[in-house]
């Protein structure tokens, strides 16, 4: 039984890794091919993405937007989190519904409304756009995170500060936000990894002025191949490994994802 | 601190930027694609307000009849696929050292996060000619030379299924880990061997977690938006795709927003359904 289990975590770990070993492959070609195994070793390719003003463009422009972008949906999710957690008040749950709505429905649907939007208002193709619209789009992260993170506050904590005389302002800055803050650091670092990857949204919103390395990889697909796109694709899948290892490592992965805190 | 309802202005203040958000840049785009898809088309990718149904009109057509149906059939076949895949995989993973755990959530949520241009690429090189598995199928000898596995519908199903399946264990895993374990142990004890225990007395217990899971796939594999176009022929496209192309390259934004408040109330409908799975939970 133990063997049959690990030839069966063995063939779907090897489904997940074979494209991403191909392609790790194909990033270290000596010429501009996509040959598979290579043929001579360069990590040449990886210095293109820095040193090619296009590549490198548009990775300032990822990691500008994914910085930017992370952080107003966690100025978004802060406060409702915090206000959904202090009040009764079950009316306001529509807005956890709206906060959740844009990551459960199909991505092209949000991409297409914020299109349509600024279109109408003559925003269209302003970079800021896409910030508010990757903000939007992945508030759901951070807002599930804080939510979990709200609801593992032990409330007789608060209760003492009340009855020693701390208002809301100083319960929050000295109870509640040390205990909420991995919850919060790990709502930015999930909005953030995935607006770094994502691709539709910022397309139809500013993919005609500005180019994300998403966005640049699609259009490079199209006229044709160079090692650049897999170098870019294995910098981003180490630049998410690291991210969630460390959030593994500080946090509680496992809880985050929805698993009871367990004594395994 | 007790939880109490608002009672002062005041109260509200930390409510008012996040509402005001949510309702500026995610209901009002939403009700804008809504009445854009009741527009009047122009020449030149141009539309004027207006108030006609033609948009809606053209789901009548056979091609749209095909796509939709082409989109649903997709969805179902990856969904199936990755639960299938997904539950004994997640149960197994559910019940090892939490180091190994850590590990293969890691390495899911890295691949889930993973661009679906990437991944789209990434399928495509091993799909090729040059860098693909069937130069290794040469190799072995299986094959006299290597070819092209792209366009072809089951490139387009192995991608979306790659991109679907960490998402699936990650629906999954909540339950399976709440799973309580001495259900297994009793049957084990009982003399079941591990498959029969999981078969008959796992999956039948998760039997509305499964249904829910499945419909939450099926709607995350009918967002996908790039890899038919990428490693499809163009009767492989899917609903989403198509939007995009009337959206981009058409420049048919009403006919476009009107597909997309169809789809809207697909997957709303599914979600209610969905729900009402998991809901079931406890009574079952």
């Amino acid at each position: 039984m133990t063997a049959l289990r690990r030839l069966f975590f063995f063939l779907v770990g090897l489904f997940l890794a074979l494209p991403l070993i191909v392609v790790a492959g194909v990033s270290v070609n000596q010429k501009q091919t996509l040959a598979f195994p290579p043929q001579g070793f360069s990590l040449s390719w990886y210095g293109e993405i820095f040193t090619n003003s296009e590549w490198r463009n548009a990775l300032i422009a990822s990691v500008t937007l994914a910085a930017l972008s992370a952080a107003l949906a966690l100025l978004v999710a802060l406060p409702l989190a915090w206000f959904l957690w202090r009040r009764v008040a079950p009316w306001a749950n529509i807005f956890r519904l709206l906060g959740v709505a844009p990551f459960t429905l199909p991505p092209v649907i949000t991409a297409l409304g914020l299109l349509t939007f600024w279109a109408t208002t003559g925003f269209y193709g302003q970079p800021w756009t896409a910030v508010i619209s990757h903000a939007i789009f992945f508030v759901t992260l951070p807002l599930v995170t804080l939510s979990l993170g709200f609801s593992a506050i032990d409330r007789s904590l608060v209760e003492a500060a009340a009855t020693m005389g701390a208002d809301d302002r100083t319960i929050f800055r000295t109870v509640v936000m040390p205990l909420i803050l991995p919850y919060v650091v790990s709502g930015y670092a999930f909005a953030f990894v995935l607006s770094l990857n994502e691709y539709i949204v910022a397309y139809m919103t500013v993919g005609f002025t500005m180019e994300t390395l998403p966005i640049k990889i699609f259009n490079a697909l199209r006229y044709g191949y160079t090692p650049t796109m897999a170098s870019v694709t294995v910098l981003f899948l180490a630049i998410a490994a690291v991210v969630f290892g460390l959030v593994a490592r500080f946090g509680d992965l496992p809880k985050l994802l929805g698993a009871m805190a367990e004594d395994k | 601190m007790r939880r109490e309802p608002p009672q002062r202005l005041a109260d509200y203040g930390p409510l008012f930027f996040p509402a005001g958000m949510l309702t500026v840049f995610f209901v009002v785009p939403f009700a804008t694609m809504i009445a854009v898809s009741f527009f009047q088309r122009e020449q030149g990718g141009f539309y004027q307000p207006a108030f006609v149904l033609d948009n809606y009109a053209r789901f009548l057509s056979l091609f749209f009849g095909r796509v939709l149906g082409f989109s649903l059939m997709l969805a179902i076949a990856v969904a199936i696929a990755c639960v299938v895949i997904g539950i004994p995989f997640t149960y197994l993973l559910s019940r090892t050292a939490r180091k190994v755990q850590i590990l293969w959530l890691v390495a899911l949520l890295s691949i889930l996060s993973l661009s679906e241009v990437m991944i789209g690429f990434a399928w495509s090189t091993l799909f090729s000619r040059t860098a693909g598995l069937t130069n290794l199928f040469v190799w072995l000898g299986l094959m006299a030379q290597p070819q092209a596995l792209t366009p072809s519908f089951g490139a387009v199903m192995t991608a979306m299924t790659y991109q679907a399946f960490p998402y699936t264990v990650l629906v999954l895993y909540p339950a399976l880990v709440r799973l309580d374990p001495t259900l297994t142990e009793a049957a084990r004890t009982l003399g079941a061997s591990p498959v029969k225990a999981f078969f008959t007395v796992v999956v039948p217990a998760l039997r509305n977690t499964i249904l829910a899971t499945l419909i939450m796939v099926f709607i995350f594999a009918l967002g996908s938006y790039l890899l038919p176009q990428l490693l499809g022929r163009p009767q492989h496209w899917t609903l989403s795709v198509l939007i995009t192309d009337q959206a981009i390259y058409q420049s048919n934004m009403p006919f476009a927003a009107a597909m997309a408040v169809f789809l809207v109330l697909v997957t709303l409908g599914l979600v209610g359904l969905a729900l009402y799975a998991g809901r079931q939970k406890e009574a079952a």
